[in-house]
């Protein structure tokens, strides 16, 4: 009735079977005895050239053509399958989908015709053709058919007749094709050909019996319907609505005292909710739907740099949304190319370490916490520490004090920077200086994280964990002069809250730009409402805070963190994304527009693309990097980064930035004795306040000097809230000074105890604390340390 | 017999203005509006039209009117444009007005800059001039529109 449908359901049908005939090639290559198989790739072609005659693509026929006698050949088990062959099946594969994707968009099937590899598909059925059992006899029949077919359609005469004739020919030749079931092979031909005599173990090929008599499989059609996209996309917006609706029916009911009405929507809202779990379902797709390619990949790959690779798959059934699983093919078809071709070694040089020669490429899946991990692991030579640091160098990515300064983890993080490779040669899989840092983008860009584990000589480990769905997700809602907007939790780090007194402490600024010490790091401040032209700003950020407390959004784009400083904090909300309209898409600053339980539209902040309005992340990647390695440098045995703060008299005295867990405050009156311990309440916890006077003091005045409660009518005292061994406990300081970053190379051994040595910081002497000698040596009797799990702040 | 064609009308600062009826999905009064921060000015902002988010046009700047001052709340005519709904923000609804082909005339020469291109052209009305608007050119909110509308 209308052959543009059938062209398409004929297209439709041939890409899922072409995914299917990969995977069953490069099976079959592994185990060549798998009949079932063998007749499932024949019955692919046999149905693709079936249908290309019916629709008159006589090219497409031609090549599939070629193909099917190739097959007919292995089918009968008259022509062993080895990687050539298997190469030339692939390509006949490949030259099928193009063949198929020209017909897609322009209807016809194209110009090219590959008398190449048709050339190459023949030439196999003779020269390679050692065939470990059958009589050779057979064989050489079929030559002779398909020159006449060559021939015949090469002068492009009528291409019925031809493909009539190749039937018959065929025929003659006693190759069956399973068409005419009926007529059983003659018996010269060792183990009977088609599928259904034979293997009831395999499932598949049972159900496809009955309906074999068109040439092809067909697998529990009746289970299954397809639907287009879009109708799932408009229930999705629909249960979306229904969700909405619900919310305010239910705020309704409740004022309206009627049981019988809050029966209904109690009842609706279990429907409602049960309904937007199915139909979320329905957009949910088995992981295996992109590995299955992989198999194929890797073989050719692996033949392309001489390698042997064996795929292992776990999981394969965990689900992910559609959107998602499009999102990541690339990425992860790339890791796994970058595996093979980087990470596992040539058979000898696995050999000579004493592997097994061919290598493992392990693709595993699972859901955890509401987000799926995805591992791509392989048992090769594992990443060459050494030589990513000369890389890195190389490329003055980062300086070689930094370099060697680094720890394990980052020096793994570089391969994720742009422009990294460390393939010694290019190849044409990799090692053209893209696709790491493409790959960490475009998984940053689906919220999703990417990490990397190496051992050396044992083999390395990618590990992508992505959020379930895009099309409903956590977030943060947060008001900006009266409008509400919300910020996917995916980029929340925590919240930070700065009280009306202490705003102008605080907030620094640092030549105009506002700051937020966190930690002892500064954290650079973006004032949300200025970002967007909301607030007819007062002249300075400081001022303008003036008088209100603060509220800062910690977030983190493209590995710098920001502080974004908003209105108002109002709560975490499950949201239902829906695109901006393609006119408004050029704003940057948002990722999408969501409707709130009272039917408002929030918009839904894009903190990349703030972060970029706002400049936080203009700068390359370098600064970025060159802060992780002081941070790594600071918790290396060279320290880079400390906390100065006033000693006992005129001295200087530092700890190690990293081992510092907050800067606080407290008032006098906030400190307790406990024995003679002080001590205060700290985010429901008992902190242990350590003096430092009393610590540094000589050894006969110690005792006295503990004695001492805290005098009433000084000011707030100066609290160091200090890490280790995952408790917290404070230490008080008479005056913090600064944070600085120095060499601090100038070393002299310790005079008096807890201290580590003496360091020339910023020209002065300044004595480096030893932390744990003051943790043994402060009797902290029964106050325990504050357990660190229990204060973790970061959010979610 | 002359074609006939049907108009929604509305009125935009005393003028009558028209879309041909069968690009209107719907009238409706005024809804609650989310602005949209950095986006064009002729964006007045974003409705929730029952699930469906809708990008409301100032149709008095995208036509270089001046803005109202009556301080009544706008009233929406959704249209179908290519890029889906969009909500046109007009002062006051008027009558679905049925006119002939031959009522209707090309705007005078002297209508000039990026206001000729939405304006269609007018029908002459017993009592008055419609002007017949170009719904996709209307739904366009560029910023080029900002400039030719004299910002």
């Amino acid at each position: 009735m209308n052959d543009n449908e059938i062209v398409k359901d004929f297209l439709v049908e041939s890409y899922e079977n072409l995914d299917r005939l990969d995977r069953d090639l490069v099976g079959l290559e592994r185990n060549p005895d798998d009949k079932e198989a063998l007749a499932g790739v024949f019955r692919t072609i046999h149905t693709i050239k079936g249908t290309c005659g019916f629709l008159a693509f006589n090219k497409l026929e031609k090549v599939a053509h070629a193909g099917e006698n190739l097959l007919t050949l292995l089918r009968d088990g008259r022509l062993a399958l080895n990687p050539e062959i298997t190469t030339a099946l692939l390509g006949m594969v490949d030259a099928v989908r193009q063949m198929l994707k020209v017909i897609e968009t322009s209807g016809h099937d194209g110009e090219v015709d590959y008398p190449e590899l048709r050339e190459t598909l023949k030439r196999l059925q003779t020269t390679a053709a050692p065939a470990p059992s059958a009589s050779s006899a057979p064989v050489n029949i079929v030559p002779v058919n398909i020159d006449q077919v060559n021939v015949a359609s090469a002068n492009k005469a009528e291409k019925t007749i031809v493909a009539a004739l190749a039937e018959t020919t065929a025929e003659t030749a006693a190759l069956k094709s399973p068409s005419p079931a009926s007529s059983l092979p003659p018996s010269e031909i060792p183990s009977p050909p088609a599928p259904h005599p034979t293997a009831p173990a395999a499932p598949t090929a049972n159900k496809a019996a009955p309906t074999d008599s068109e040439g092809r499989p067909r697998e529990a059609s009746s289970e299954t319907i397809r639907v287009g996209v879009n109708v799932l996309d408009k229930m999705m917006t629909l249960v979306g609505e229904l969700v909405l609706a619900r919310n305010q029916l239910l705020q309704t009911s409740s004022t309206m005292k009627d049981t019988g009405l809050q029966a209904v929507s109690q009842r609706m809202n279990l429907i409602a909710t049960e309904l937007q779990e199915a139909v979320m379902k329905t957009r949910m797709q088995p992981i295996g739907n992109i590995w299955n390619q992989f198999p194929r990949t890797v073989r050719d790959v692996a033949l392309g740099c001489g390698k042997q690779v064996r795929v292992e798959m776990e999981g394969k059934e965990t689900e992910l949304d559609k959107t998602i699983i499009e999102a990541i093919k690339d990425p992860l078809t790339h890791l796994v190319r970058n595996s093979v071709d980087h990470g596992i070694e040539l058979p000898a040089d696995r050999a000579q370490a004493g592997k097994d020669p061919s290598g493992r490429l392990i693709l595993r899946a699972f859901h955890e916490g509401g987000q799926v991990n995805i591992e791509i692991s392989d048992d090769g030579a594992g990443l060459n520490l050494d030589r990513i640091r000369r890389k890195a160098v190389e490329r003055a990515l980062i300086t070689a004090e930094q370099a060697a300064r680094m720890p394990e983890r980052e020096v793994f993080n570089l391969i994720f920077l742009p422009g990294f490779s460390t393939a010694e040669k290019v190849t044409n899989v990799s090692g053209r200086g893209v696709g790491m840092d493409v790959v960490k983008t475009n998984v940053e860009r689906i919220g999703g994280t990417v990490d990397i584990q190496s051992t050396p000589g044992r083999g390395t480990t990618v590990r992508v964990k992505i959020p379930l769905t895009l099309a409903i997700i956590p977030a943060l809602v947060v008001t900006c002069a009266g409008d509400r907007y919300a910020i996917p939790q995916v980029s929340l780090l925590e919240l930070v809250r700065i009280e009306a007194d202490k705003v102008s402490t605080g907030i620094e600024l640092v030549h105009g730009a506002p700051v937020h010490r966190l930690r002892g790091r500064l954290l650079p401040l973006v004032y949300l409402s200025r970002e967007l032209k909301l607030a007819n700003d007062p002249a300075s950020p400081g001022e303008a805070a003036a008088g209100a407390a603060v509220n800062i959004v910690v977030l983190q784009a493209d590995g710098r963190q920001f502080g974004l400083v908003v209105d108002q904090i109002n709560d975490t909300e499950e949201i239902v994304v829906k695109p901006l309209r393609k006119q408004l898409k050029t704003v940057k600053t948002f990722a999408g527009s969501s409707i709130m339980g009272d039917g408002r539209v929030a918009l839904i902040l894009d903190v990349l693309g703030l972060a970029q309005r706002a400049n936080v992340v203009t700068e390359t990647r370098d600064r970025q990097l060159t802060e992780k390695a002081q941070q790594a440098g600071s918790t290396a045995e060279n320290k880079r980064t400390f906390l100065l703060f006033a000693g006992l008299g005129d001295s200087r005295m530092a700890i190690p930035l990293s081992s510092l867990a907050r800067l606080e405050e407290f008032p006098v009156t906030q400190v307790e004795m406990s024995g003679s311990q002080w001590v205060t309440q700290y985010r429901g916890q008992i902190l242990p306040l350590i003096r430092l006077n009393v610590v540094m003091e000589e050894r006969r005045n110690r005792l006295r000097a503990l004695q001492v409660p805290p005098a009433a009518d000084s000011g707030p005292i100066q609290v160091l809230v200090l890490q280790q061994e995952g408790r917290l406990f404070g230490l008080v300081v008479d005056q913090i000074l600064d944070i600085v970053e120095d060499r601090a190379d100038v070393q002299s051994a310790a005079t008096r105890p807890n201290v580590l040595y003496s360091v020339v910081i910023g020209e002065r002497i300044t004595e480096l604390l030893d932390i744990p000698a003051i943790l043994r040596g402060a009797d902290l009797g029964a106050v325990r340390p504050v357990p660190l799990a229990k204060t973790a702040e970061v959010a979610n | 017999m002359a074609h006939s064609s049907q108009f929604c009308t509305f009125y935009l600062d005393k003028l009558l203005f028209g879309v041909e009826l069968k690009g209107v999905q719907e009238v409706i009064r005024s809804l609650e509006m989310t602005k949209v921060p950095l986006a064009p000015s002729v964006v007045s902002g974003l409705i929730n039209l029952r699930g469906q988010i809708v990008t409301a046009v100032d149709l008095r700047r995208r036509l270089g009117l001046p803005p109202d001052t009556s301080g009544a709340r706008p009233m929406n005519v959704v249209v179908r444009s290519e890029d889906g709904a969009v909500s046109l923000l007009v002062d006051e609804i008027g009558d679905v007005v049925e006119v002939e082909e031959d009522s209707f005339e090309s705007p005078p020469e002297t209508l000039r800059g990026s206001v000729r291109s939405m304006i269609l052209g007018v029908h002459k009305l017993k009592d008055r001039l419609l002007h017949v608007l170009d719904i996709e050119k209307a739904c366009q909110m560029t910023d080029a529109a900002d400039a030719a509308a004299g910002l």
